[in-house]
């Protein structure tokens, strides 16, 4: 009989980096911290190509922003000497912070890309050795004009398509651009999604789109967290369609979807924008198993009362056949779900702010 | 023949991984050097330490303080502050932090 497979959980703090393990996604082994007092902001686990490559973004306060890459599950750490994600001398600009570190579809299995402060695309064909700046999005005209959400200007979201050269990024302050050409040029994407804070409410672009996740079966079809508002797109990106109605408050930053069954999705709300709590201090994970016509929240496992956000990066989902659902909150508790986000357990308590989760079931 | 000018960097403890450890690193400069080639000439073949010290526009680092001879640059010349032969030059995080 063969062992029971190892899930990973990486948990990417204000404070360090924690790896959580376990056989039954029940009982969770939790390792010291790594990288104490560097921020964490995001994590990466790459089980393509049968081997696992832990990517964290690191960021200290002293010393700077960078990527490191682990492949013994965290035992030892290496940073590209080289490339890395760096600016040339040319382009008048920093690395602030490293938001988002996404392995591209199964069928590239070299490619890796990053989304970052100030906002940026990255991209590496040699697993996460050297990056190269995405000059389509550099360039873009638009640049000029995007802003900065309360956690900076950033890329927060980088999603390639696993069926073609699409491409989808997710910006705050901006909006959704999409490349039809693997990163080539870049359109915005955001009609129907709102900009309240904006004098022109539905601008071309400008939108504070918080997270954006693509459906596991339709790849057209993309479920979006905005500043304010739930929103679907069934065209790419191209319009974006309400489904806010039947939760209890359209504000958050997570978007999840399902890794196999397509129309399944969870957010996480927060009351507003100027209340970012859990509406009536009652943390509840929201789930459409309809594409967003209907939602179901469940609290089952959850502490009773709590009055922490949980932030855009800090949710996922493994790849399981019965996928597990997982989140941290900025109190330092991380939970996780065996059954699709039904029930969930603790897994950790009292860490740093959580800013950043992700897990992935271990290659045998 | 005289040894060549040369300087005494003191290593922060959180860099020291980049220098086999050391605390300090002593380097040849030039008769006019400044901040800015001394932290050239330290990053040579370092440059995950240069990284760490300068960020990619060549600005030293917000929360990164450099002395030279107990003179904090900032209030200097910033990266074009003159470095003496003899001098000894500390590289010290700042006070930051949560």
């Amino acid at each position: 009989m063969p062992a029971p497979a190892t899930t990973l959980l990486a948990i990417g703090t204000k404070k360090g980096l924690w790896l959580a393990s376990s056989t039954d996604r029940q009982e969770w082994t939790l390792s010291d911290p790594m990288f104490l007092m560097e921020e964490i902001p995001s994590v990466a686990i790459d089980t393509r190509d049968g081997r696992t490559r832990l990517f964290a973004g690191r960021m200290s306060w002293h010393f700077g922003p960078c990527i490191a890459h682990s492949d013994d599950l965290g035992g030892t750490w290496a940073e590209p000497r080289e490339g890395g994600i760096r600016f040339g001398a040319d382009d008048d600009a920093a690395l602030e912070r490293i938001w988002q570190i996404q392995p591209d579809a199964e069928g590239r299995p070299g490619v890796v890309w990053a989304g970052c402060q100030p906002i940026s695309v990255w991209k590496s064909t040699d697993h996460g050795e050297t990056f190269t700046l995405n000059r389509g999005l550099w360039d873009h005209p638009h640049r000029s004009e995007w802003g900065a959400g309360f956690g900076g200007a950033a890329a927060h979201t980088v999603l390639p398509s696993p069926a073609d050269d699409t491409l989808h990024v997710a910006m705050s302050t901006g909006g959704v651009y999409r490349s039809d050409d693997g990163g080539a040029s870049w359109e915005p994407r955001n009609r129907g999604i709102s900009a309240y804070f904006m004098p022109d409410p539905d601008p071309e672009f400008g939108q504070c789109v918080h997270k954006v996740a693509r459906d596991a079966v339709d790849p057209d079809r993309l479920f979006a967290q905005n500043h304010h508002g739930v929103y679907t797109s069934a065209d790419r990106g191209d319009s974006w369609q309400s489904i806010a109605e039947g939760l209890p408050a359209d504000f958050g930053f997570v978007m999840l979807t399902h890794p196999h069954r397509g129309g399944t999705a969870w957010v996480i709300p927060l009351k507003a924008d100027g209340e970012r709590i859990p509406p009536d201090g009652r943390l509840l994970v929201h789930r459409t198993d309809d594409g967003g016509s209907t939602w179901e929240g469940s609290g089952t496992g959850l502490p009773q009362a709590e009055y922490n956000a949980v932030l855009r990066d800090a949710a996922c989902v493994d790849t399981a056949e019965i996928p597990g659902v997982y989140f941290g909150t900025r109190g330092g508790s991380v939970y996780a779900s065996a059954d699709e986000g039904r029930t969930f357990r603790e897994v950790a308590s009292h860490l740093p702010d959580v800013l950043s989760v992700r897990a992935a079931v271990l290659p045998g | 023949m005289p040894p060549p000018p040369s300087v005494i960097v003191l290593i922060p403890a959180l860099l020291r991984q980049y220098v086999d450890g050391r605390s300090a690193v002593r380097l040849d400069v030039a008769d006019d050097a400044d901040v800015a080639s001394l932290l050239d000439g330290l990053g040579e073949g370092r440059p995950l330490l240069e990284q760490r010290i300068r960020e990619e526009t060549g600005a030293l680092r917000r929360y990164v303080n450099i002395y030279v001879d107990g003179e904090d640059v900032r209030r200097l010349d910033g990266l074009a502050t003159a470095v003496p032969a003899g001098a000894t030059v500390m590289i010290m995080q700042s006070v930051a932090g949560g």
